[in-house]
């Protein structure tokens, strides 16, 4: 194991708060999601390299990544079947002009 | 570490590294929306590539077909779908701005602390051996301690919900507009 673990968990967290960053300041729907992605991609990375360096005999962290995994897909769809439904019926999916969601 | 000493999967990593962190800072500041996406293929592909480095090639075949796959093609039909091409997202606006990057910075600094300071129990032995594919499907499909059918099943029911959600979605209040 040439490579330490800080230098994959620095990967990881930079990741991460880009993933935050684009989550706060983004307007448009389907740009948070793709930030939502990158901060589960980071998650993923953090728990396989802990399996991987921590519990090298055990399998725990690849699992969790392989079902966050599935979750993050299944959520992608029901999300972007809800933004083209609301982009046929306000024609538009910016997060600030939606407020028939509101109350 | 002087030159002669850089292994391979030193180079490969670093150039791996590069472009994640390239990428996902490119994705959450490009303007136009396709480019996001392009970029955040990037980040996929290059998280696939740190994945084949740690020898789990199950989990990096799953990410690349998965993620890249069906999630990134179905965020780039959406983007088709909902925005012009070569439309440009607005600015967010300078106070927002500035908040959120203390508030990650501060974030990743705080992160770096740590990192810089705590110490990890290291398992004494690290040997990057490949897990092998029975051992992945008895774990995933046993009954036993550190087996997983329970929420393997939980997730396929999990899929079925979303699948009969997205068409209830998609086709749902077609009626109340008229």
């Amino acid at each position: 194991m040439d490579i330490p673990m800080s230098f994959y968990l620095l990967v990881s967290f930079v990741m991460f708060f880009a993933g935050v960053f684009g989550f706060i300041t983004r307007k448009n729907m389907i740009a948070m999601l793709m930030s939502l992605e990158l901060i589960l991609n980071s998650v993923n990375i953090n728990f396989v390299v802990f399996n991987r360096f921590l519990f090298p005999e055990q399998m725990e962290g690849m699992f969790f990544t392989l079902f966050i995994i599935g979750v993050a897909a299944a959520e992608t769809a029901v999300a972007i079947a809800i933004i083209i439904n609301v982009f046929r019926s306000v024609n538009n999916i910016s997060a600030d002009d939606i407020q028939k969601m509101k109350y | 570490m002087d030159i002669a000493s850089i292994t391979a999967s030193q180079v490969i990593f670093f150039i791996l590294a590069a472009v994640i962190l390239a990428g996902s800072v490119m994705t959450v500041v490009s303007r136009k929306l396709l480019h996001a996406a392009v970029y955040l293929l990037f980040v996929l592909l290059a998280t696939a590539g740190i994945y084949f480095l740690l020898n789990y090639h199950f989990l990096a075949a799953v990410q690349i077909s998965v993620y890249i796959g069906g999630i990134l093609v179905l965020l780039v039909f959406s983007i088709y779908l909902t925005s012009q091409v070569g439309e440009k997202m607005d600015e967010p606006g300078i106070v927002k701005k500035t908040v959120t990057m203390l508030i990650s910075m501060g974030g990743a600094v705080f992160c770096f602390w740590v990192l810089c300071t705590g110490q990890f129990p290291y398992a004494d032995q690290i040997h990057l051996n490949e897990i092998d594919m029975h051992a992945i499907g008895q774990s995933l499909l046993g009954t036993e301690r550190y087996q997983y059918l329970l929420p393997f099943e939980a997730i396929s029911v999990l899929l079925l919900a979303c699948i009969i959600g997205g068409i209830l979605i998609a086709t749902g209040n077609t009626k109340k507009e008229d």
